[in-house]
């Protein structure tokens, strides 16, 4: 029956296409007279360009164009989502342009472009391009970046400050600190990662001289919104005149929301080429240097409270690297996402926290899964345990004195979302926190942990257990908030669904949201046969092409399953009323006598007089004969604005072994409970949460984006960012707890990210529960083997 | 990721590949399973000019029984031959569990054992593997034939004894000595699966005492080497814990040991000695 369609482990109904190879990638996109571009990138972190000469290159066979800065009428890339909420703050704005013109910033920066008949006739005509270059001196650490004396970046950005932003009452929490008989204190560094999705970035740019159009074949999560910037803001074309297509996406996790420089390059080419179709598609070296990173942030933490585990105040400071030029929403994302959702799921009367953002010689930051919160949940469970720590409690037990109880809820936490445009305020608005944390702990095997400990000293291990107890904010965003002036990035974040049911009774539900492997064909599927009693086989969600598909913001955030999804609820709901009205008509009875039992349409008290949804659709599309006012078809469109975030949490338990002769890790237990609130389908829900855990003890125990002190990107290739391999995970167990979401019809609040949030803390406190028998309460990740020999090793030498 | 273009050549014969690579000497490369050939021209940190792929060269591909415990292999054998060669296999078991070490799957079947030495990469782990069995490089220009040891063939990170017109042709293992133990043990760099450090032992008893060892280890300095004062520390030793801990510190005797922002000198020099320590044990026990 439909309603047991919601909730059901469906297999994915993409899976077939991407299974088999059958997906439809951006390079799998040929076009007739397509021409290949590629860009040249600068060998420098810090440069002046002196001069360009593209002489050679412009000769060498099958090169059609060669572009440089100066050939490109279009300003800056936009800057959407500067530092805000604070009164007076000033966000020191430099984002790149669409080819460097005067100096390059990072390694990797573009400032040529080759365009040619193939790909390799491109790639050796870059090499025939000679830059005189200028090079000046190099920072890449974002705290050293601030201190006088430093390379300066930008002339509008003195210490390169992009902004200082606070959150919190400064004086409340000053004098909650003085007034507590326990402060710890801890410098901590969330590194810089590099997101690696399977599938590179890449576009198609045509122009079309007979109708001066664009279309644009780009991997991206935003079609919608890269056709607003790259025409209001970037290229000035009239909105209209272009056409922005997402074709199957391989991975994203955040790298693929923002509007990049090859965009406008390959459609202001394509035009140049009297509309030949142009290519991109970055190499893997060009993806990790110029297609954005996350995290990089330098953190002072203070946690303050009694010996007998009331937590009383934090005051937090951070750094956080944002690059050479600043990424599409970059400056949003160590400041809303991150510091309004500090203090996680305590109560902690007193919270503030300073950021300020940095200009460095590295590539861009901006959102990598989680985007902000994973470095919030890192720094406010990192700080919960070395607060356990110094006052001997259970880390557990402190997390339990803390949590914000059930009742409390809706919760207005002192750095939270604060006012939105209407005056009405943000809230956590549920959450039950104890439960879940119980379920992992008990899972675990959390009580009998010191036996544990004890069995694997015997065996020359080291064993330690984490936990994370996180919540995360995610199904972005009410309007009235994230659209605040000053506040969010200035535009609104409803969503949009069409739903169409065809003549046979074949039903078309268009969105403007944008998958990215997450299997939005089937999950949305699933909401349409629940809300309609159609067969899944007989619905089909279409996306990605601004041509066709009603306006969206895209998918990122955790948003899709709770604002795209109530779209789609609400379009169902539309086109049931007037099923039920036109069925009304058809059975000549009143349209309050009709109630809808899954596809039938029924007279109240006399079931034998019902219409089928088929029949009703069947007749109301051709409309031989309609009700007075009533328009033919079945087509309706809706729109949702959610009225608030939603509030994920759960517990995240994380055993380790260290092995003491050289100092490797192993992640030998991983016990998740998550509270996602309802699911549309539990099985796609926990490949998110799999993929989202692996992500972040990836960033605990592996993965590093490193740079030398000349600003060259070390860690370069995947031969040195050591990616997490499958083989290196036990099994996950995962646990839930159940509390819908208050803000939709459907309960749901969201998963694309919670894994990715929770598990980097989780497996970094286990790590340092395994090496207290050293004395030690803190160790920047990653925990490579060299590195947590070196501490175990230099602690014994000291002792 | 797009070599250079370059000239591509497919000899049928070992003959008409060297005559080829005498031609473009300087110029040309042989090209057998790509896998670490390719991966540079792609980035273009190689660029040569021609491309002789002795891949179709049948007389290269086998694997023959040398006698008496002794195997040749052939310069085209992948990984994946020698790991399915029961010869191979029975008469030299370390290569049994230690190839699955080596990269994954795709590179087992494609890659060869001839490319991996020749090509010399200070952390690849075949070096170390063939030196602890002492095995020899027969190598071929129009100019004739040489056979080398290994030991002496690795002049430096990428470096070897080859000259530009030559072409390994076949590696040979002798037989090692009745009832020996061998294993190989190694810490990888996790994100290139190479080894940081990688140690070959092949351990022999002599009654109650250890009379024949040899300890190869890759990794730690800039090529591999056998370990020599660690196999003159074993030698007559009882083999016990204590013998081995003594030993397995002098892993680095001699050596300069590199350093990369992966893992400094010292943490490879502690590793030498571990990973020595679990290569002689695990050869211990597998004496039969
Ligand atoms: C993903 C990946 C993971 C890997 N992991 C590991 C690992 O964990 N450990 C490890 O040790 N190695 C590893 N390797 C390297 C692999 O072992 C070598 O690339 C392979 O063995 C080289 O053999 P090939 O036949 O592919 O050589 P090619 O790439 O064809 O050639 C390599 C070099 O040797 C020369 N050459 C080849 N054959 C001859 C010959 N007969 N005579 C003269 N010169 C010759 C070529 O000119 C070239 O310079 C890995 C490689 C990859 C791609």
């Amino acid at each position: 029956m439909a309603t047991d369609v919601l909730g059901a482990r469906i297999k994915r109904v993409e899976d077939p296409r991407f299974i088999t190879g059958k997906g439809r990638y951006l390079d799998d996109i040929k076009l007739a007279g397509m021409t290949y571009m590629s860009i040249l990138r600068s060998p420098y972190a810090h440069a002046n360009i002196r001069s360009i000469d593209t002489a050679a290159a412009r000769a060498m066979p099958g090169v059609v164009l060669v572009l440089v800065g100066a050939d490109i009428p279009y300003n800056p890339l936009p800057m959407a989502w500067p530092a805000g909420g604070v009164a007076g703050i000033r966000n020191n704005i430099n984002t790149p342009r669409v080819l460097a013109t005067d100096s390059v910033k990072w390694t990797g920066e573009g400032v040529a472009a080759v365009i040619a008949e193939t790909v390799a006739q491109a790639v050796d005509a870059l090499e025939a391009i000679v830059v005189e270059w200028e090079p000046l001196p190099v920072v890449v650490d974002a705290e050293k970046a601030t201190q006088p004396g430093a390379p300066q970046l930008h002339e509008n950005a003195p210490n390169n400050v992009v902004f200082e932003w606070t959150v919190g009452d400064k004086a409340g929490t000053d004098a909650a600190l003085e007034a507590a008989p326990v402060i710890v204190r801890q410098r901590i560094v969330n590194q810089r990662l590099i997101p690696n999705p399977m599938e590179v970035r890449g576009d198609i740019g045509v122009y079309n001289p007979g109708t001066d159009e664009y279309t644009i074949w780009m991997s991206s999560q935003t079609p919608h919104i890269q056709r607003l910037l790259l025409s209001a803001f970037v290229m000035g074309i009239p909105e209209h005149k272009i056409r922005c297509i997402s074709p199957d996406i391989g991975g994203a996790f955040g790298t693929k929301i923002f509007c990049y420089a090859d965009m406008a390059l390959c459609l202001f080419a394509s035009k140049a080429l009297n509309g030949r179709p142009v290519k991109w598609v970055e190499t893997r070296r060009e993806n990790y240097q110029s297609t954005i990173h996350g995290r990089d942030h330098i953190t002072y933490l203070e946690i303050a409270g009694t010996r007998e585990g009331e937590i009383t105040g934090l005051r937090v400071k951070t750094y956080a690297n944002l690059g050479g030029r600043l990424s599409t929403i970059g400056p949003g994302i160590p400041t809303t996402l991150y510091g309004r959702v500090l203090s996680g799921c305590y109560r902690i009367p007193n919270v503030y926290c300073e950021v300020t953002g940095v200009y460095t010689n590295t590539t861009f930051v901006d959102a990598y899964r989680g985007a902000g919160r994973p470095e919030a949940t890192y720094v406010i469970e990192r700080a919960m345990d070395l607060f356990a720590d110094e006052i001997g409690l259970d880390p557990a037990e402190l997390r339990r004195r803390n949590f914000i109880a059930p009742d409390k809820f809706p919760y207005d936490n002192p750095s939270g979302l604060g006012t939105a445009s209407n005056g009405e305020k943000i809230y956590i608005d549920s959450g039950n926190y104890e439960p879940a944390m119980d379920m992992a702990l008990a899972t675990a095997g959390y009580a009998s942990i010191d036996k544990a400990k004890a069995d694997a000293r015997a065996r020359g291990k080291y064993l330690g257990i984490g936990l994370s107890t996180y919540i995360e904010v995610c199904g972005v965003a009410p309007s009235k908030w994230i659209g605040a002036v000053g506040e969010g990035w200035g535009a609104a974040m409803w969503e949009s669904a069409n739903l169409k049911i065809h003549l046979t009774g074949k039903v078309v539900l268009t969105m403007g949201t944008q998958p990215q492997g997450q299997g939005h064909e089937t999950t949305y599927a699933q909401i349409v046969s629940s809300e309609l009693g159609i067969p899944m086989d007989d619905i089909i969600v279409q996306h990605s092409d601004t041509q066709g598909t009603p306006f969206g913001y895209g998918s990122y955030g955790s948003r899709t399953a709770s604002v795209g999804g109530t779209a789609a609820v609400k379009a169902a709901g539309k086109i049931r009323e007037k099923a039920r009205q036109y069925a009304a008509h058809m059975l000549e009875a009143a349209v309050d006598d009709i109630e809808v039992v899954g596809a039938e349409y029924r007279v109240k008290g006399s079931p034998e007089k019902m219409k089928t949804l088929q029949e009703v659709v069947f007749a109301l599309d051709l409309g031989f004969s309609l009700p007075a006012g009533m328009e033919p078809y079945l087509d309706e469109t809706a729109y949702y604005d959610t009225p608030n975030c939603t509030w994920p949490f759960g517990t995240h338990v994380a055993i380790v072994e260290i092995d003491e002769e050289t100092g490797k890790v192993d992640l030998v237990r991983y016990v998740a409970v998550d509270d996602v609130g309802k699911k549309i389908n539990p099985m796609i829900v926990d490949g998110q949460l799999h993929g989202g855990i692996a992500q972040g003890v990836g960033q605990a125990l592996w993965e590093g984006a490193v740079y030398g002190d000349d600003g060259q990107l070390l860690s370069g290739s995947m031969l040195d960012y050591a990616v997490p391999r499958a083989s290196w995970f036990p099994n996950f167990e995962l646990g839930e707890t159940v509390t819908p979401s208050p803000v939709n019809p459907l309960g749901v609040k969201g998963v694309g990210e919670a894994g990715a949030i929770a598990s980097t803390a989780a497996v970094a406190n286990a790590v340092i529960d395994a090496l207290s028998p050293f004395g030690i309460r803190h160790l920047d990740m990653p925990y490579t083997a060299p590195k947590v020999w070196r501490a175990m090793h230099d602690k014994e030498a000291r002792s | 990721m797009i070599p250079a273009a370059f000239d591509y050549a497919r000899p049928t014969s070992l003959d008409e590949a060297l005559v080829l690579l005498a031609r473009g000497a300087g110029n040309a490369k042989v090209l057998a399973g790509g896998q670490s050939l390719l991966p540079l021209m792609r980035l273009r940190l190689a660029s040569p000019g021609q491309l002789i792929d002795i891949g179709r060269i049948a007389e290269l591909r086998t694997i023959r029984d040398l006698g008496g415990g002794a195997t040749g292999i052939g310069a085209l054998a992948t990984y994946r031959d020698v790991l399915d060669s029961e010869l191979a296999t029975r008469n030299h078991p370390i290569l049994a569990t230690a190839i699955p070490m080596i990269g994954d799957v795709q590179v087992r079947n494609r890659g060869t054992l001839a490319g991996s030495i020749a090509h010399a990469d200070p952390a690849s782990d075949l070096p170390a593997i063939l030196l602890a069995l002492e095995g020899t490089l027969v190598i071929r220009s129009g100019n004739g034939e040489r056979v080398v040891a290994v030991e002496g063939f690795f002049q430096g990170a990428f470096a070897t004894d080859l000259g530009q017109d030559e072409i390994l042709t076949e590696i040979r293992l002798p037989a090692t000595p009745d009832g020996a133990g061998m294993a190989y043990r190694a810490i990888e760099q996790p994100a290139s699966g190479y080894s940081m450090v990688g140690v070959a032992a092949v351990i022999g008893r002599v009654g109650d005492s250890i009379g024949y060892a040899r300890i190869a280890i890759t990794g730690a300095g800039n090529v591999a080497y056998r370990a020599m004062a660690v196999e003159a520390a074993l030698l007559g030793s009882d083999g016990g814990a204590a013998a081995i801990e003594a030993a397995a510190a002098h892993a680095t005797d001699g050596q300069v040991v590199g350093s990369d922002f992966n893992a400094d000198a010292e943490y490879r020099t502690a590793m030498a000695q571990v990973y020595t320590r679990r290569a002689v044990e695990a050869a211990l026990a597998a004496i039969d």
